[in-house]
């Protein structure tokens, strides 16, 4: 069992830390892709209007643009708790199939609210922003789509049974969680280990259980392939089943039934300025109806908000349908749970927390595998070639990879607005500088590469503001005054973060010195555990 | 000396096949399994055939890990592959029978 603990840990330790750094960025995506467009004006002025007038002219915009569409949707302006952020008056809308599809063509517009014509957003620079962070946690990068999501899930799985064994391992877990033995080198790494593990134990079951769920039916197609079929039309099928979906719908038309009275009815049970959106749908069949939803809530059921359903055409009210299946509704709540969305802002830090401690018990789980294995060959970098590598993967991933998406932020300010494939190129820096740690770790003394990079990640973060300051006019210098706190708190935590790896630098090094100071490689004869 | 090296490099040789046949047996024969014991409890669960499915799919990777954990703390390799093959095709039988217009 120790055996296995130990290799599973090993081999995909490496794209764990990059899933858990990315992942950890993603609960903050919204606010890492505003930071990244600082063309967008600090006070967003949200335009708007009298209610009714906007929907009418809404109503106007979808007669003339989507008039063969499956559904009708209409967004007032509003704040959501969801997206953390102010959400434009806007049409969205989604053809009727061709035969033989489920979807038809989808189709969206931000309005002016007075006048209902096309509102043009603020210009801002091309930028992968949070959202591509973020993607990459699942969808990695430089690679096929497929590839991919099972590299992710394989390592997923791994990562679930390297928790699982280790508690069965750590058969005193609760006894190791009191425990930590400060300066006694491979002790100290274990307890640490121990300790963050167990610290957040709940969140990494749960967060690698939910990411398998994520995929569930392309990691475990079988029940699926076989009671359906292994086609994507009998996939689709499935998904629709599973979630009650229903694509039979008559084209989308002006209520016939006064929507003032709707309104007024969901203004009752919600109060004033409580109506999201509007949602203009007729399943073939049935009575058109009219779905009013309330502004999301921050609950572990976001997904499934609340609604008032009329029907369109006598402004009757309709009993609104439950969300799904009981099984979509449990998929969903994993799901959630995975993604926080519903997460308030801290609980979201929490999240944040949660996540980094991830990533400190990946990082001392590396670094234990290699200073158990030093005994054998004593100094560090001066083992076997095999040792020497795991070593510079270690110090690249570890010190390196927090300096390439340090490089991913410096890369969105400094690279000519202009260019080809902007985008591309912000993720390119990083893992260029992913890479360049990792060849400089390679040739570099260990000790010195550790020591070094983790100096170099310190001062990119730690510099960002100042970056900031001098790239762009939404600085702290800006921000703090004005309570901008999502862009304040980028800065903010950019720069806790070049402090959290300058800590590390000094550490490290000292660490270092103290143990060339004792000069005679002191050999401990007990190893941990015995392989089982 | 050279008998003592050659055992030395039989012993190491089949201890790595043993590791080989075991991790083969758990990750391969473990998904497998898995697999039919979710398309197993798919077809025996009560309730609408899409919801049976889904469940039974997301708890197949609690299954999974089980047999994995079960394949490597188990002493003796031939009862890791005996009773990963044996209840697949228990597994597989049950399937069949249950299939609608399979088996009976």
């Amino acid at each position: 069992m120790a055996w296995l603990h130990t290799w599973t840990g090993l081999v995909v330790g490496w794209v764990l830390f990059f899933m858990f750094v990315t992942g950890t960025a993603g609960y903050f995506h919204y606010e890492i892709t505003r930071w990244m467009e600082p063309e967008r004006p600090l006070v967003e002025a949200l335009p708007t209007a009298e209610r009714a007038q906007m929907i009418s002219l809404a109503l106007d915009q979808l007669e003339q643009r989507a008039p063969n569409a499956a559904n009708w949707d209409i967004t007032l302006p509003h704040y959501s708790p969801l997206s953390r952020g102010w959400q434009d008056f806007s049409i969205r809308w989604e053809d009727l199939p061709e035969p033989g599809h489920d979807h038809g063509a989808r189709g969206n517009a931000t309005l002016n609210p007075l006048t209902g014509e096309h509102l043009e957003s603020t210009p801002v620079r091309a930028t992968g922003g949070g959202e591509l962070l973020y993607e990459m946690h699942y969808r990695l990068h430089y690679m096929d789509l497929l590839l991919a999501y099972y590299l992710v899930g394989i390592c997923t799985l791994l990562m679930f049974m390297a928790i699982i064994t280790g508690v069965i391992t750590h058969k005193k877990i609760f006894k190791d969680f009191f425990t930590f033995r400060p300066g006694k080198g491979q002790r100290s790494w274990l307890d640490a280990h121990n300790v963050i593990s167990v610290m957040a134990l709940p969140f990494f079951i749960m967060i690698t259980y939910s990411g398998l769920v994520f995929f569930d039916t392309t990691y475990m197609p079988t029940s699926m392939a076989v009671l359906y079929g292994p086609d994507r039309e009998s996939r689709d099928q499935y998904f629709d089943d599973l979630y009650a979906q229903n694509h039979d719908h008559q084209a989308a038309r002006r209520p016939q039934a006064p929507l003032s009275e709707m309104l007024a009815s969901a203004d009752a049970a919600w109060g004033e300025g409580q109506v999201k959106s509007l949602l203009i749908q007729q399943d073939t069949g049935e009575a058109p109806r009219v779905e009013i939803s309330r502004i999301d809530v921050n609950e572990l059921r976001w997904y499934d908000g609340e609604k008032q359903v009329f029907n369109a055409d006598t402004g009757e009210a309709l009993p609104s349908a439950p969300y799904g299946t009981p099984t979509s509704r449990t998929r969903q709540v994993i799901t959630a749970l995975h993604e926080g969305r519903f997460a308030g802002p801290w609980l979201r830090w929490l999240y944040f927390a949660a996540g980094l401690l991830g990533c400190a018990m990946i990082a001392t789980g590396l670094v234990l595998w290699t200073v158990k294995r030093r005994k054998q060959h004593e100094l560090p970098g001066t083992g076997s070639i095999n040792m020497r590598l795991i070593e510079a993967l270690n110090v690249a991933t570890i010190a390196g990879l927090p300096l390439g998406v340090a490089g991913y932020f410096w890369a969105n300010r400094l690279l000519p607005v202009d260019i080809a494939e902007r985008a591309n190129w912000e993720a390119n820096v990083l893992f260029l500088l992913w890479g360049e740690a990792f060849l400089y770790a390679c040739f570099r003394d260990i000790r010195k590469a550790w020591v070094e990079i983790l100096w170099l990640a310190a001062a990119a973060f730690a510099l960002i503001p100042l970056l900031n300051l001098l790239t762009t006019d939404k600085h702290l210098g800006l921000t703090l005054p004005a309570g901008e706190w999502v862009l304040a708190g980028f800065d903010l935590s950019m720069l806790g973060l070049g402090i959290a790896f300058g800590w590390m630098a000094i550490k490290v090094r000292r660490r270092w010195l103290a143990n060339e100071r004792k000069a005679n490689p002191t050999t401990h004869p007990a190893r941990m555990e015995k392989s089982a | 000396m050279t008998a003592l090296l050659r055992r030395a490099f039989t012993d190491s040789a089949r201890y790595r096949w043993a590791v080989f046949s075991r991790v083969l047996a758990a990750f391969v024969g473990g998904y497998v399994l898995s697999s039919l014991l979710s398309l197993l409890l798919a077809l025996l669960w009560p309730i609408p055939q899409a919801e049976a499915i889904g469940a039974s799919t997301m708890l197949s990777f609690i299954f999974y890990a089980l047999i994995i954990i079960w394949a490597f703390n188990t002493r003796r390799l031939r009862t890791v592959w005996l009773g990963i093959l044996l209840s697949s095709v228990l597994c597989l039988a049950l399937v069949w029978w249950l299939m609608p217009g399979g088996g009976v």
